[in-house]
């Protein structure tokens, strides 16, 4: 098992190689003239060339790449933005943390609300309970995420006064913007959470444990619920993400001086080192999180566990030919 | 083979049968129809042109004259909600098919085969999915550039990563239920293995996750256009137009209303629909 988790980590360096790739061809190939950005439409053609050689945009693709990398293995640094002439990795370290504590809470809040919904739902299918969580989980989904914000700003921010509309200071501060991504990410939950009950509880086991004898929420807890965990961890695994790429938006409407309200900002001016560095820093956070979810799987189910520990066994095979 | 195409066909004719038992199914089914139908047929139905404007007439509100009102500009925000169910329906479905194609070919085949397969296509897949989708849409439709086409490829491929796994995770527990070792037993092809036993039951998280992408596609578009990276005005698209509307949000409140109901009901219609075919399909439903 941790022989297994040592190797993911090892194959996160090739992941994350990929990903920087992925990132800087896609600013490679983006139009615009960096040099042209800094210096502005009206200066000389020689100036910006100067500035080309000076920041090394003459060399190679494979050389521009090469020493991108270097200096993030070496120095953590993911380049200077065209604006602030800040080091951009001290940008986003200074703002990543609202963005983490918006996105966590909001998936908390999901998941809070997800699964005892989808459970509820899926062991009384077709109650009232159920017809009336399976409509507000489509509403959920079906709002569009920035509508949302902005109607929660008109009804509790213009119309009672009672939440702040910007800002990220405190407590009272997060409310709007954590129900904003939290709610949508809930629907996501439920419904994966119902679906996958569903499909569990019309399995033989199910109706084996009751036959034993044993209560009810045993059955749906214990026997029900442990295998039919692996949909619904995938989905809070990417809740997560999109919680993260939620918060781009959101951020910008509620005015949190985080990630993604840099990176919107980044992209209007085309400050690509930005972009860059805030793509990549948000592909770190989120592998690790995809990591800690597949390590999560193995321990919710055994089977998964076993196929990690010994790999090179083709069972399958062998008990055909016997 | 004949024997077994009949069988098929029955198989769908059963499961149409239990769709059309299915009230909110169906309704789900005739509003996406009539978005189609008013799709198609924009040019007959609008009562004005979507780029018309009447600067005189801005920002008035819903009348008898213009149903929704008319926008900043003056135009008619009925009509262009007409034309814009051309744009959001064509960026939802072909951005899904993109990224269910893509993505659960690779999911299934990764699932089934194991080993250095998987190890392979999962690295490609953890390379996107380590970019969260919309950042990835976003990403993409930065390098790509504005305009309708790259929106649809840069949504579609910021979804693959989604397909792949939710595929690839269900395929794995279908995988180790014994039907699959009797056929793999009496020596049926691979292919056909994951094809027709092992797709067939994995389909249901697919379907529920294929439905709430159109919703995810369209938002996902959306969200490129607030940023302006997306469908380009006067392009209608409902996302655009919210996005534009939201600097009048507070004085004029139908301006973002009505396109943010508009995909409300889309995307709650097309998962409706979806519910009820996942449930018709689910042979295990029957009893």
């Amino acid at each position: 098992m941790y022989k297994y988790i040592l190797n993911r980590i090892i194959m996160m360096i090739p992941v994350l190689l990929g990903v920087s790739l992925v990132v800087f061809s896609m600013i490679y190939i983006a139009p615009g003239d960096p040099a042209r950005i800094i210096l502005g439409e009206s200066a000389s053609e020689e100036a910006v060339q100067e500035l080309k050689d000076e920041m090394g945009l003459n060399d190679s693709f494979v050389k521009q790449y090469l020493r991108y990398v270097k200096n993030i293995v070496t120095k953590g640094d993911l380049g200077t933005s065209y604006i602030t002439r800040r080091s951009v990795t001290t940008e986003i370290m200074d703002r990543w943390p609202k963005t983490m504590l918006l996105a966590s809470m909001s998936v908390a809040l999901a998941t809070l609300i997800g699964i005892p919904t989808g459970i509820i739902s899926a062991t009384r299918q077709y109650s009232i309970f159920d017809n009336l969580a399976m409509v507000l989980a489509l509403v959920g989904v079906s709002m569009p995420n920035f509508w949302q914000g902005l109607v929660l700003i008109i009804v509790f921010s213009v119309h009672f006064a009672l939440l702040p509309a910007s800002g990220f200071y405190g407590p009272i501060y997060w409310i709007l913007p954590v129900v904003t991504i939290g709610t949508s990410l809930a629907a996501t939950i439920t419904r994966m959470t119902r679906s996958s009950m569903l499909e569990v509880i019309r399995q033989d086991y199910i109706t084996t444990a009751r036959s034993k004898g044993n209560k009810e929420n045993v059955v749906i807890m214990k026997h029900a619920l442990k295998n039919a965990l692996i949909p619904i961890i995938t989905v809070i695994g990417l809740q997560l993400g999109r919680g993260l790429g939620g918060a781009i938006l959101t951020e910008s409407i509620f005015s949190i001086p985080g990630i993604g309200k840099l990176m919107v900002d980044s992209i209007k001016a085309r400050n690509y080192p930005v972009v860059q560095g805030g793509v990549l820093f948000i592909a770190i956070a989120f592998s690790l999180i995809n990591l800690f979810v597949d390590i999560l799987y193995a321990f919710v189910d055994p089977r998964i566990k076993s196929l990690y520990s010994r790999k090179k066994i083709r069972k399958n095979k062998e008990v055909c030919h016997e | 083979m004949s024997k077994d195409s009949k069988r098929k066909r029955g198989q769908f004719k059963e499961a149409w049968i239990r769709l059309k038992r299915n009230k909110a199914a169906m309704f789900g089914l005739f509003v996406i129809i009539m978005l189609f139908i008013m799709a198609v047929f924009a040019p007959f139905i609008s009562p004005y042109g979507y780029d018309e404007q009447h600067l005189k007439m801005a920002n008035l509100l819903p009348s008898w004259r213009h149903l929704m009102g008319t926008d900043n500009f003056g135009r008619d925000i009925f009509s262009r909600i007409i034309y814009g169910s051309r744009v959001s329906l064509q960026v939802g479905f072909i951005a899904v098919g993109i990224g269910v194609l893509i993505g659960g070919t690779l999911g299934s085949i990764s699932a089934y085969y194991g080993g250095i397969v998987d190890n392979v296509i999962m690295r490609f897949i953890d390379t996107l999915l380590a970019i969260p989708g919309t950042l990835l849409a976003i990403s993409i439709a930065a390098a790509l550039g504005p305009g309708l086409t790259n929106a649809m490829i840069a949504v579609g491929v910021g979804t693959v990563p989604t397909y792949a796994r939710v595929v690839r995770a269900s395929v794995l527990t279908v995988k180790e239920q014994e039907f699959i070792e009797a056929a793999r037993c009496i020596g049926v092809k691979d292919y056909k293995i994951i094809v027709k036993h092992i797709l067939p039951n994995a389909m249901a998280p697919l379907i529920v996750q294929a439905t709430l992408g159109v919703a995810g596609a369209i938002l996902s578009a959306a969200a490129l256009s607030f940023i302006g990276l997306g469908i380009q005005p006067p392009t209608p698209e409902w996302g655009a137009m919210l996005s534009a509307g939201r600097v009048y949000i507070r004085d004029y409140w139908h301006i973002v209303t009505f396109p943010g109901v508009t995909i409300m009901v889309t995307i709650f219609s097309l998962n409706l629909f979806g519910d009820g075919l996942r449930d018709a399909l689910d042979p295990r439903l029957k009893r």
